[in-house]
């Protein structure tokens, strides 16, 4: 074989292996959608997506509150992941000693690996009668379904933004320290906006973690079809939605399923568009070059 | 090095054939899928579970998914055996042989902590309507009822919206209160309740643990009860099977509705009943 058709050869397999994962985006988006779109046609976009009421066996398909249920639990727990995670960051880059990052490190990523299931049974069994003892109700409610998240995306936040700031360039850092800033200065001005980029990379990773969560949501939040009153009121998903009847569902009803997963779709699309943007807009450029 | 690389070969090889012969390779074996309700599940599963014990050569696998998935199923033949813990509607039980296994009760439960022993059918309409709203209003103490139900779809709360909540005069059907807490399994309400001193729920009689079971109408929840058909919120539990049922799925039906499966029947506190409907 001579170099010519090796090389082609090569190129073209890389090139298959990469457009097979665009592929298999397409055929899923293209499947959800035949699926989907019969029911959105018989029971009008608008009142689709407006619509307030979801009650199948009445053939009721409005998945609004769904929706809010989904950005309120979503931007709840982001609310309190971010800062979180953000200053977990600074401290395991910046302040920690390498035997203290030995410790923590491990000890974060395990949140990571520990399946959702678990975190929901965890949520069930402690931290409902616990949200019900401290703050009434039912305890089922979207604020312990974002308390849950958090904790869930808390480890996708601070490992990504770590790895952005220590990507930092040490020089950046020495140039601050050299004019007389202090270390928190330093961080505050110099590290931290450099490291932007990557920090909002984690925050749309967690994002996309948060919104797509289903169990451990189906088994907090309550899954009561409504716009809630409160963060203390149950809400609805629309994952868990989609999770909680797909077993059930024939006719139209299955297609009304089908159409919440495109709901989903557009959902993440819309944020992620947002938040690359976001990313773009941050990027710090010095010299002709960025970070 | 070439004999290595053959000892390897040999014992990969015998781990294969040991494997394929462990797991019952071989077409002599005849499997029988079962699909349907998930009420009826964990009694399918132990009947299941006894029948291949007696009988090595017959492979059931159990699964869930709901009596509309169970019909489905066995219509289309996915599955042999359907099972349905819904009374079929005309239109469903087209081609279908129906058994009806047992019947099993519906228990309202609430919380341990709860003064109430029992309320009435009027009373439980009320309450998981939305009309009565607090605990005071049915003999209790003066605390917001919270509710949980199951998810829309599923058998029991079918069957409990049936014949609690019952039909408008018009023929819709009377809807739950909306802002009820919904959980996706028996286990999941029963856990909610035990945690819950204000909730009310209803779940299986069969499973009923750990929180408590009222009566309804004066009529505690009990097999007795539920034979003569006192207690009043009750329901089938079916086989369905298309056609008429031949081989080791006959066998197996056969089986269950002897002496023998209807024996752990019993054991699961269902009313065993084991017979055909016409």
């Amino acid at each position: 074989m001579s170099r010519w058709t090796e090389e082609f050869f090569i190129e073209k397999g890389l090139l298959l292996t990469a457009v097979s994962s665009i592929i298999i985006i397409a055929l899923i988006i293209i499947f959800i959608f035949m699926e989907g779109l019969p029911a959105i046609q018989a029971y009008g976009f608008f009142n689709f997506i407006f619509g307030m009421d979801w009650a199948p066996s009445s053939g009721q398909y409005g998945v609004f509150p769904m929706i809010i249920g989904s950005l309120g639990i979503t931007v709840l727990s982001l609310l309190m992941a971010v800062p979180l995670g953000i200053l977990c960051a600074i401290f395991l880059s910046e302040v920690a000693s390498s035997k203290m990052r030995r410790i923590l490190n491990p000890t974060i990523q395990t949140l990571a690996g520990i399946p959702s299931v678990v975190y929901g049974f965890f949520g069930l069994i402690l931290l409902v009668p616990f949200m019900r003892v401290q703050f009434g109700g039912t305890g089922f409610s979207m604020f312990t379904a974002s308390i849950i998240l958090t904790v869930m995306i808390l480890p996708i936040i601070v490992s990504v933004s770590e790895d952005a700031l220590r990507s930092i360039p040490q020089e950046y850092k020495e140039a601050s320290l050299a004019l007389g800033a202090t270390h928190w200065q330093t961080i505050k001005n110099v590290i931290f906006p450099a490291a932007i980029p990557g920090v909002i990379t984690s925050v749309i990773l967690g994002m996309g973690r948060a919104i797509g969560e289903t169990l451990a949501i189906i088994m907090v939040a309550g899954n009561v079809v409504q716009i809630p009153g409160s963060i203390l009121d149950p809400v609805r998903a629309l994952t868990s939605n989609i999770a909680i009847e797909m077993g059930y569902a024939t006719g139209i009803h299955y297609n009304a399923l089908f159409a919440t997963g495109i709901v989903l779709i557009f959902m993440i699309i819309v944020l992620l568009i947002l938040a690359n943007y976001l990313h773009y807009k941050k990027k710090v450029t010095i010299g002709g070059g960025y970070l | 090095m070439d004999t290595k690389y053959v000892i390897g070969i040999v014992v990969i090889l015998l781990v294969i054939v040991g494997a394929y012969f462990a797991l019952g390779g071989g077409n002599n074996q005849q499997s029988i899928s079962i699909v349907g309700s998930t009420s009826v599940q964990p009694v399918a599963e132990k009947l299941a579970t006894e029948y291949m014990k007696k009988n090595p050569d017959v492979k059931i696998t159990v699964q869930g998914g709901g009596s509309s998935v169970g019909i489905k199923s066995v219509q289309d033949g996915s599955a042999d055996i359907g099972t349905s813990s819904k009374e079929l509607k005309s239109d469903e039980s087209q081609g279908l042989t129906q058994y009806e296994i047992a019947k099993d009760g519906i228990a309202v439960i609430v919380n341990n902590q709860n003064s109430i022993s029992g309320l009435t059918l009027e009373q439980l309409k009320g309450i998981f309507s939305g009309n009565i709203t607090n605990w005071k209003d049915v003999g209790g103490a003066d605390a917001k009822i919270n509710i949980v139900v199951r998810e829309d779809g599923s058998g029991t709360r079918d069957a409990f919206q049936e014949i609690v909540l019952g039909k408008l005069a018009n023929g819709t059907k009377v809807s739950f209160v909306k802002d009820a807490i919904v959980q996706s399994s028996t286990e999941a309400v029963q856990q909610t309740v035990a945690q819950d001193p204000n909730s009310v729920g209803f779940v299986s009689f069969a499973v009923v643990k750990g929180t408590k079971a009222l009566q309804v109408n004066n009529v505690a929840p009990s097999e007795a009860t539920i034979t003569d058909g006192s207690y009043k919120i009750q329901r089938p539990f079916f086989f369905l099977v298309k056609g008429e049922a031949s081989g080791a799925v006959k066998a197996f039906i056969d089986w269950v509705n002897g002496p023998e499966g209807q024996a752990i029947i019993k054991e699961d506190k269902l009313v065993p009943v084991g017979q055909k409907v016409t």
